[in-house]
């Protein structure tokens, strides 16, 4: 079914927002997600799939359909066949548009009833995604029950199934990945609220860049597999850089002065709650872990307060500025 | 060769290049109606795929259909499992008929598995009657090759022909066929130039250029194989009318200093024969795009709106309503059976039941076990606005409904309302904006509207009615918002005749009530004009006199009389 091996994630040309916004996410879980808005054909699929190769992988139980990490983790009502630990790749699971509801929470195994009689239980999509990435292209066409759904589970972490007699809950802990096009429609505030980060991709301007990206994915379509295998070692560079940054993360000081203009960035731009704070500090002390870093300082908060801050701005539905414009004059305003 | 069998011999080729290498090219879009010119193309596409075997899809498919699922039917027959074969399983070629009926799930769905599966293709018949209904752009997007049959002459569509040999033969030189750098990057900075934005045209256009330097039995893409590959993939994609060689070279990288490719070039062209094939496949383009560009380049836009396919109710989901948990009930009275719901509910019992009556053969189903459907009516609000934009209007009036307008917009966008824009002024009335919730769209086109000219209250009507009904027909609740100071002075011919544009104007009223349409009438002369509250009435619409009235109270007062 799949291309052998997709699309390298460290050969994508350009879109370094998108990049770096998807490189925090995997550093630190808690982010909460990217939400990647612009163009069509501007690698936002390609990236998310390139993501999945790029991800170190996890340990997990091997029979747990929720991938749970030790066995004391696994819901009760799972049956183990194989409480063996496995390495397994990160999940990142799709969720395709106009998928019923069914099929995201998970519903009664209508093979297992009918065949034998049994009232189990079918994992849907909310239990696959489980600690890794749950990615949805055209979020803002996403119908709104589902939207619903989503918001539920990815405030509380947790899949509550109520219905045909069933009564089941699974932990979901995933990271919500969104693309889409503005241009079909404006995603609902309370979704956007609910992604970490967001970026805005468009088609590269520059004529040796646009050959660049056609001359990479041409000679991927020709030869997957050399042109992976020449990536590779970029790609394993990265991995790396994801787990170390990982491991320092915890160690990582943010100081007063830091947390200080974190508000201060979200008390001029007048974002509503203080999602935006905490999302602010969490990215750019995830980003001072992958440079390396032990301090957050200035430079790491002008980095990320794009991503984390433009989606959040008060909305004026008639303003054409562009947050972008606006969050980078209040950052340029605020920390000089 | 005319322009036409020019045309079609160009139609030739991309059904021959698709039928080399459908995996590459990943689709066509054939826009043109059901008739003999598009039965030839599917012939000849089926004579060209040979053995490759056509799915034909429907654009109301379903999950089960497309992935394969439990085959309930034999399972319940044999009493072990059986699952049936999706369609997206199958090797082949997907053919999509009225593809511009195709909901935005499907969509995302079939793009979904042209990425993920290298060795599918879709051909995708776009019967689209207006501008707004085409083919989703996320699919479209992903199929190279566009081709417009919808007013091609039958007379110049002769059969299209293939030599199945030579066929086979291009196929066994697709994969040596080498495409130099400086090719690529005219290709690359022709789409640049012709505003094709998506960089997967590019690579289309390459697979094509591959696939007819294939055909004609050439070892390397040459200038005619770039021409077709930008006829076919770049042309239809163009959004703006490449400038003139001198302005573009500011913008365009100075061309390289010739270098020694591993390619066999044998002839290496000088620095200044380099940059001439950019032109000529610019010229050709220039050429080929058509006159009316612009005004496609505004519906294509206009299209992008949510709501702007021709997929109907389905669309937008709303005539049935969000689903809710089906429910037990007794069927009857319009009911519709949920089966799966009733199967569900009846499946713990069935060894209970099997053991109890002793009959193992069949699945059993009590009275109590029948789940009906059940769906919630939120059908969504879309407010057309009707805005007089004549020189009486617009002298004193035209600023404020602007206004009121905007404002309306910000709260609708809160509400989740769609908003359309009818304006009409001098001879007739545009739709400047169909029903969308995209305000930044709404407030540019407003805000370039401009004013002049006589009153043909008449035309905006009926093209507020004619909009109401498209509304309608995608499931929502279209009100209209009428905001004129009712000088009616040019009927609906265009002819600046007062009474007759009166009179034309009271049978639209009239035909806006028979429709059922809600609405409002807005006042926005200096002082009240008499006659117009007589319209209102004939529409049966409330009638809001508004002498001195600001944006704010007009925008509280349209709000309160449309509120359901």
């Amino acid at each position: 079914m799949k291309r052998p091996g997709s699309f390298p994630f460290s050969a994508i040309v350009g879109q370094d927002e998108m990049k770096r916004a998807m490189v925090l996410t995997a550093i630190d879980g808690g982010i909460g997600g990217v939400l990647v808005f612009g163009d069509r054909g501007t690698g936002k699929s390609t990236a998310v799939r390139g993501l999945a190769a790029l991800l170190p992988e996890i340990d997990a139980v091997a029979g747990c359909p929720v991938n749970s990490e030790f066995v004391s983790d696994v819901p009760d009502w799972v049956t183990l066949l194989d409480a063996n630990t496995v390495s397994k790749p990160t999940p990142v699971i799709d969720l395709p548009l106009g998928a019923t509801e069914d099929r995201v929470v998970g519903a009664l195994d209508i093979e297992k009833a009918l065949t034998k009689g049994e009232k189990a239980f079918e994992p849907g999509l909310l239990a696959r995604a489980n600690r890794g990435y749950l990615y949805i292209d055209e979020v803002n066409l996403l119908e709104d029950h589902i939207v619903d759904l989503l918001l539920d589970v990815a405030q509380s972490g947790l899949n509550v199934v109520e219905r045909e007699g069933l009564s089941i809950r699974h932990a979901a802990n995933f990271v919500l990945v969104g693309s889409g096009n503005p241009e079909e429609g404006e995603l609902r505030p309370q979704l956007l609220d609910r992604f970490g980060l967001s970026v805005e991709v468009e088609s590269p301007k520059d004529l040796d860049v646009r050959i660049d990206v056609i001359r990479r994915r041409d000679a991927y379509d020709r030869d997957a597999l050399s042109f992976c295998a020449e990536w590779e070692g970029a790609d394993a560079e990265l991995r790396g850089q994801i787990v170390d940054a990982r491991k320092r993360l915890g160690s990582v000081e943010a100081d007063d002065a830091i947390i200080r203009d974190c508000a201060a960035l979200c008390v001029a731009l007048g974002s509503d709650g203080l999602r935006g704070e905490l999302t602010l500090l969490r990215a750019a002390r995830a980003l001072a872990a992958f440079e390396g870093d032990d301090q957050v300082n200035r430079d790491h908060l002008r980095k990320v307060a794009p991503s984390a801050l433009r989606h959040r701005l008060r909305r004026d539905p008639l303003d054409e500025a562009g947050s972008t414009t606006r969050v980078m004059r209040v950052v340029d305003e605020v920390l000089g | 060769m005319s322009v036409a069998e020019a045309r079609w011999h160009s139609v030739n080729l991309a059904v021959a290049c698709f039928a080399l290498d459908p995996a590459a090219l990943g689709g066509i879009s054939v826009r043109g109606r059901v008739g003999p010119v598009r039965e030839r193309f599917e012939t000849g596409l089926r004579l060209a795929l040979a053995e490759t075997p056509l799915h034909r899809i429907a654009p109301t498919m379903s999950d089960e259909a497309l992935y394969g699922g439990l085959d309930l039917a034999a399972t319940l027959e044999t009493g072990t499992l059986c699952q049936t074969q999706g369609i997206l399983d199958r090797e082949g070629v997907l053919l999509l008929p009225m593809a511009e009926r195709v909901e935005p799930g499907l969509s995302a769905r079939l793009a979904a598995a042209l990425d993920a599966r290298p060795d599918l293709a879709l051909v995708a018949l776009d019967e689209g009657a207006e501008p707004g209904e085409r083919l989703p752009a996320s699919l479209s997007d992903r199929l190279a090759i566009h081709l417009d049959l919808s007013d091609h002459p039958l007379s110049y569509a002769p059969a299209l022909e293939f030599d199945a040999d030579a066929l086979a033969e291009a196929r066994i030189a697709l994969p040596s066929i080498t495409v130099s750098d400086d090719a690529l990057k005219e290709l690359v900075s022709v789409a640049a130039r012709l505003g094709v934005h998506s960089l997967r045209a590019p690579l289309q256009a390459l697979a094509v250029a591959r696939a007819s330097a294939a055909l004609s039995g050439a070892e390397e893409v040459e200038e005619p194989d770039l021409l077709l590959a930008v006829e076919l993939v770049f042309v239809p994609r163009a959004t703006q009318i490449p400038e003139q060689h001198e302005e573009a070279e500011q913008d365009t990288p100075p061309p390289p200093p010739p270098q020694n490719d591993s390619t066999d070039d044998s002839d290496q062209p000088d620095p200044v024969k380099e940059d001439i094939p950019t032109e000529i496949l610019l010229d050709a383009a220039r050429a080929m795009l058509p006159p009316d560009l612009l005004a496609r380049m505004a519906a294509a836009k206009a299209n992008r709106a949510p709501a702007g396919n021709g997929s109907g109710a389905k669309r937008t989901g709303n005539r049935r309503g969000r689903p809710l948990p089906a429910r037990h009930g007794r069927l009857g009275g319009g009911a519709r059976l949920d089966l799966v719901a009733t199967l569900r509910t009846a499946a713990p019992w069935q060894t209970i039941r099997r053991n109890l009556t002793g009959d193992d053969t069949r699945i059993h189903v009590r009275p109590s076990d029948l789940r009906i459907r059940r769906y919630q009516e939120a059908s969504d609000r879309a407010i057309i606005f009707v805005v007089d934009a004549s020189g009486s209007s617009a002298m004193a009036r035209l600023a404020e409904a602007k206004g009121a307008v905007e404002l309306l917009l910000a709260e609708a966008y809160a509400r989740r309302d769609h908003v359309a824009l009818v304006a009409f002024r001098g001879e007739g009335s545009d739709v400047l904006l169909p029903p969308t919730r995209s305000l930044v769209q709404t407030k540019r086109r407003l805000s370039s509207l401009p004013g002049g000219g006589g009153t043909p209250l008449a035309a905006g009507l009926k093209a507020a009615m004619e909009l109401a009904g498209l509304v309608r027909g995608k499931g929502m609740t279209p009100s209209i918002a009428l905001l004129t100071d009712g000088r009616a002075n040019v009927d609906l011919s265009g002819a600046a005749n007062r009474a007759q544009a009166s009179e034309d104007a009271t049978q639209m009223a009239r035909a806006l009530r028979a429709e059922g349409v809600p609405g409002l009438v807005i006042d926005t002369g200096l002082r009240p004009t008499r006659g117009l509250d007589g319209l209102a009435r004939e529409m049966g619409a409330p009638y809001l006199p508004l002498p001195r009235a600001d944006g704010q109270s007009l925008s509280r007062a349209v709000d309160a009389a449309l509120t359901p």
